[in-house]
């Protein structure tokens, strides 16, 4: 036990003794959280958008112009039919959408109400939602103009049409998606360069040639990076919540627990790529290119799955932190309860027990 | 019982086609100071895993201190030391912080076997709050000696300890080997220095993963079958080319400030003559005189004979 | 009066407070076999890096090839050949690709190279193994092989960073056979080495001893000043003395 101990206290010096090491450790995921913060929450300028007009009269000229005075927008055409729409959506040559049906005046005037459509491509959702708030905020302008000397009051009811991405999922969804995204890589980097190193300095070798037991050299590495994980978790919760004002709506202690899970996994895919490299810089470039972008694109935070190709989203069902990031989501930010997300928690149970198996075995007694 | 017994070691990489060791047989008494000298390549290193059970040979059998290196690996791994080819601490880790590690590693402490290692850590002892990446060629290599001693082990692997040091540091390291003899343990290294060869009490002179010879440095010396001699001139390089060309000469080659020749016949006069040619050939300052080989001639004449014995 | 490779004045490179190289002197010959030698950390590496122009000196005056070291580094690159133990060829290249990248950073033509490429590969008998990759080679012959790639444009000066090490004894010899050939065909060769045998087939050595040079002359005449009898002995009895030591 002594052995271990003295074992684990020497990874903690190495750790904290090498600059690019902690950088990694903890620049990384404070980067992350606060860039991922602001360039999504951003404002957003001169963002195209086509009118459909089809009432073509004073009011609707008034909310157009309107519309155009902002300093959100650029109107690319003012009079276009609804097919043209939809194929400059497919283009991706507008952001956005405003259809006023050609019954808007006539409603306004008889029954006091109309209705405005707004559609908007919301594969990109956070800039979706901004932009149709905008919309939003000078419609209702209008109407508290047009409301000053009246009775009755007028009402425009917008109605709200997301391309693409009904759901809106990414608004908030990309702070479960950086942690994932942070203890992936965490992990898998850093424990897998650090056994590599021993490899390349030789000191594997006398580790192997020693009473010590080689699974014990794989656990003495993997429990500090454990811990430092988990304190980079915490670091990223305490951020996004006081920082970024992201709430924790479920129970924490789940919270915790599950993400101790997906450590785990991560670790042991480090484990995994150390067992099959000899340098340094494989190691890092398997870890960083292999894990980073498979991570980016099939977890969901950035990139919806439900708009995938079937061939991708098929191969984004063995990307752990697909799972991990939809019980942070159920948890973190919808307040659900294990009973929500069991069936995902035993996924990422069974692909950490098959990864520690596979790495254990892998781990070689011998040099060839 | 003998410390290492080798017996009909091969060990082939790459499915086959590289040989690293052909049928290597050996063995190495307790307390014995044993030399493997070859250059790189020769399959030294190869030899050494095999011994510390990293490596399984192809074919061959080996024991250490009585137990197989491939069944009993276990016990193998408790009981020696091993100190790898281009070997380097942990270079983050302060020196007392490196020799803790490999102690405890090892189930021990530093203090249990002070007594061991007291005469080469005092001479690192005042930099032990140094990290071992700030120190010297010479005292990263007493470090790593301290490291592979600390537990007390029966039988210690040096894999080419002085590759890369000084002169200076590497007469100390071998002053220290001397010393950890009389500790009775049995110590087998390797290096590609022939002339470190004279401070080992038995050597086995290794080339292309094959032993040319196995005995003490003075037997295999005294086995060189010729008379060799030591020829000098003003300019060497010329006579270097000359001497190529003489009708009775076996072979020639530089060696430190002289040639060293052989002959085909060992006949009377063949200094008279020799100087004659030579003066014919306009080279001044000649001198020739008998000497006693040293064991890299050995090694060139093992050397030069084990490929013509390929060719054929 | 024949033109001298290197003039090196009062050379002194410093990193701080720490002085690697302090004060060297010395000048060697056209066509001289100059032996660099000195314990581990001594500063050779810090001094040879200066005389290739890969650094600058923190004070003194030198001239490589008749050129400055602080002004003229690329005349001084384009003049001198360089090889060191740790890198010397591309393992993933066959010997004749090898030859034709060296040969083609120099500015050889093709016709050049391809004379040179065979010239060199039937000098060093390597025909059948010309299309064979570097790394297949026996360390010896690769050592061979990088040397004669090092000249394969004939510079004025070419430097060898412990070229032979680890290398069998034959090879050893095989190898400086080609070192007095390129001495012979009026290439200045500056050379370090861990072995002392080698130190007396230079012309002339240097020993360096904690960023100074201690010792300089013939051989001969170094072993009668110390009276020693062999190199081995005259270093140890220099750089016993040694303060400090490397990296």
């Amino acid at each position: 036990m002594k052995q271990f101990l003295v074992f684990v206290r020497k990874e903690f010096y190495h750790v904290f003794r090498d600059k690019r090491t902690l950088l990694i450790l903890f620049g990384l995921p404070i980067m992350q959280i606060l860039l991922f913060g602001f360039a999504l929450t951003s404002e957003i300028k001169n963002a195209k958008i086509v009118v459909v007009d089809y009432s073509k009269d004073a009011s609707t000229q008034k909310i157009i112009t309107k519309i155009a005075a902002s300093s959100y927008f650029t109107i690319e055409h003012n009079i276009l039919s609804y097919d043209d729409m939809d194929k400059a959506f497919k283009q991706g040559k507008i952001k956005c959408a405003i259809v006023f049906p050609s019954s808007f005046n006539e409603d306004l005037k008889h029954t006091n109400k109309a209705s405005i459509q707004i559609i908007a491509d919301a594969s990109d959702p956070n800039t979706a939602r901004t932009l149709t708030n905008y919309l939003i905020s000078i419609i209702s302008n209008y109407q508290a103009e047009i409301n000053a000397n009246v009775q009755v009051p007028y009402q425009i009811q917008p109605e709200l049409r997301m391309l693409y991405n009904p759901e809106l999922n990414g608004s908030m969804n990309f702070i479960p998606g950086v942690i994932a995204l942070v203890l992936m890589i965490i992990c898998t980097t850093l424990t897998s360069v650090s056994i590599v190193k021993e490899k390349e300095l030789g000191t594997m070798e006398i580790l192997l040639v020693s009473p010590f037991k080689p699974l014990y050299v794989i656990l003495s590495k993997v429990i500090p990076f454990l811990a430092l994980s988990f304190i980079d978790l915490i670091v990223i919760l305490l951020l996004s919540n006081y920082v970024l004002g992201v709430p924790i709506r479920g129970n924490i202690f789940l919270l915790l627990m599950e993400s101790t899970l997906f450590i785990i996994t991560c670790l042991s895919l480090g484990l995994l790529i150390s067992t099959v490299t000899n340098s340094q810089q494989t190691a890092m470039l398997i870890s960083m290119m292999g894990m980073m972008l498979p991570t980016i694109l099939f977890t969901g935070f950035l990139f919806p799955l439900e708009n995938m190709p079937l061939p991708l989203q098929i191969i984004s069902n063995v990307v752990p932190s697909r799972w991990y990031y939809y019980v942070v989501k159920a948890v973190m930010l919808k307040g659900l309860g294990l009973q929500a997300v069991w069936k995902q928690t035993l996924i990422l149970l069974g692909m950490c027990f098959f990864l520690l198996t596979v790495s254990f075995r892998n781990f070689k007694i011998r040099l060839a | 019982m003998s410390a290492i017994k080798i017996e009909h070691i091969t060990k082939t990489y790459d499915k086959g086609n590289v040989t690293a060791l052909n049928d290597i047989s050996l063995e190495v008494a307790k307390g014995e100071l044993f030399g493997l000298i070859g250059p790189d390549g020769a399959g030294k290193s190869s030899l050494f895993r095999i011994l510390t059970t990293l490596l399984i040979a192809d074919k061959g059998t080996a024991t250490v201190d009585g137990f197989d290196v491939v069944k009993d690996y276990k016990q193998i791994r408790g009981c020696v030391g091993y100190m790898p080819g281009k070997f380097s601490l942990y270079q983050d880790l302060t020196v007392e912080e490196n020799l803790t590690f490999f102690a405890s590693l090892f189930g021990t402490s530093i203090s249990e076997n002070y007594d061991l290692i007291k005469d080469i850590y005092v001479q690192i002892e005042p930099f032990k709050t140094r990290r071992a990446g700030k120190l010297s060629g010479g005292m990263k290599q007493k470090l790593a000696l301290c490291c592979a001693l600390i537990h007390k082990p029966t039988v210690l692997f040096l894999d080419e300890p002085t590759t890369g040091v000084d002169a200076v540091s590497r007469k100390e390291f071998w002053e220290m080997l001397k010393r950890l003899k009389e500790q009775q343990i049995t110590i087998m290294v390797s290096t590609p220095y022939m002339d470190e060869a004279n401070l080992c009490e038995r050597i086995a002179l290794i080339q292309n993963g094959e032993l040319l010879s196995v005995d003490t440095p003075e037997k295999i010396v005294a086995s060189y079958p010729q008379q060799l001699y030591a020829v000098k001139a003003d300019n060497m390089h010329k006579i270097l080319n000359d001497v190529r060309f003489y009708e009775n000469l076996q072979s020639v080659y530089a060696f430190g400030e002289y040639l060293h020749t052989t002959f085909k016949n060992d006949e009377a006069q063949i200094e008279s003559k020799l100087t004659a040619y030579l003066q014919q050939k306009n080279n001044s300052g000649i001198e020739i005189k008998k000497i006693e080989p040293t064991i890299e001639d050995s090694f060139i004449r093992l050397m030069t004979e084990a490929s013509l014995i390929k060719q054929h | 009066m024949e033109e001298k490779a290197i003039i090196c004045k009062d050379l002194t490179k410093q990193f701080g407070d720490f002085v690697a190289v302090n004060k060297i002197s010395f000048e060697v010959d056209s066509g001289e076999i100059f032996g660099f030698l000195g314990a581990n950390g001594a500063g050779k590496t810090t001094a040879m890096r200066m005389l290739c122009g890969l650094s600058f000196p923190s004070s003194g005056e030198a001239t490589v090839a008749g050129f400055n070291v602080f002004n003229q580094q690329e005349k001084i690159k384009r003049n001198i050949g360089y090889m060191s133990q740790k890198f010397s060829l591309y393992e993933n290249l066959s010997i004749l690709e090898n030859i034709e990248f060296f040969g083609g950073i120099y500015g050889l033509s093709d016709r050049q190279l391809k004379e040179k490429g065979e010239e060199l590969v039937n000098t060093l008998r390597l025909q059948k193994e010309a299309k064979k990759m570097v790394g297949e080679l026996p360390l010896g012959w690769k050592q061979k092989l990088a040397f004669s790639v090092a000249i394969i444009h004939k510079p004025k000066i070419v430097f060898l960073d412990e070229p032979t090490g680890g290398v069998d004894p034959i090879t050893r010899r095989q190898f400086w056979d080609l070192i007095y050939k390129a001495a012979d065909d009026g290439i200045t060769v500056f050379v370090t080495t861990h072995y002392m045998d080698e130190a007396e087939y230079c012309n002339r050595i240097s020993i360096m001893v904690d960023g100074r040079i201690d010792a300089l002359d013939t051989p001969t005449n170094l072993k009668k000043q110390f009276s020693a009898e062999t190199m081995n002995d005259v270093f140890y009895e220099l750089a016993r003395g040694a303060k400090r030591s490397d990296n």
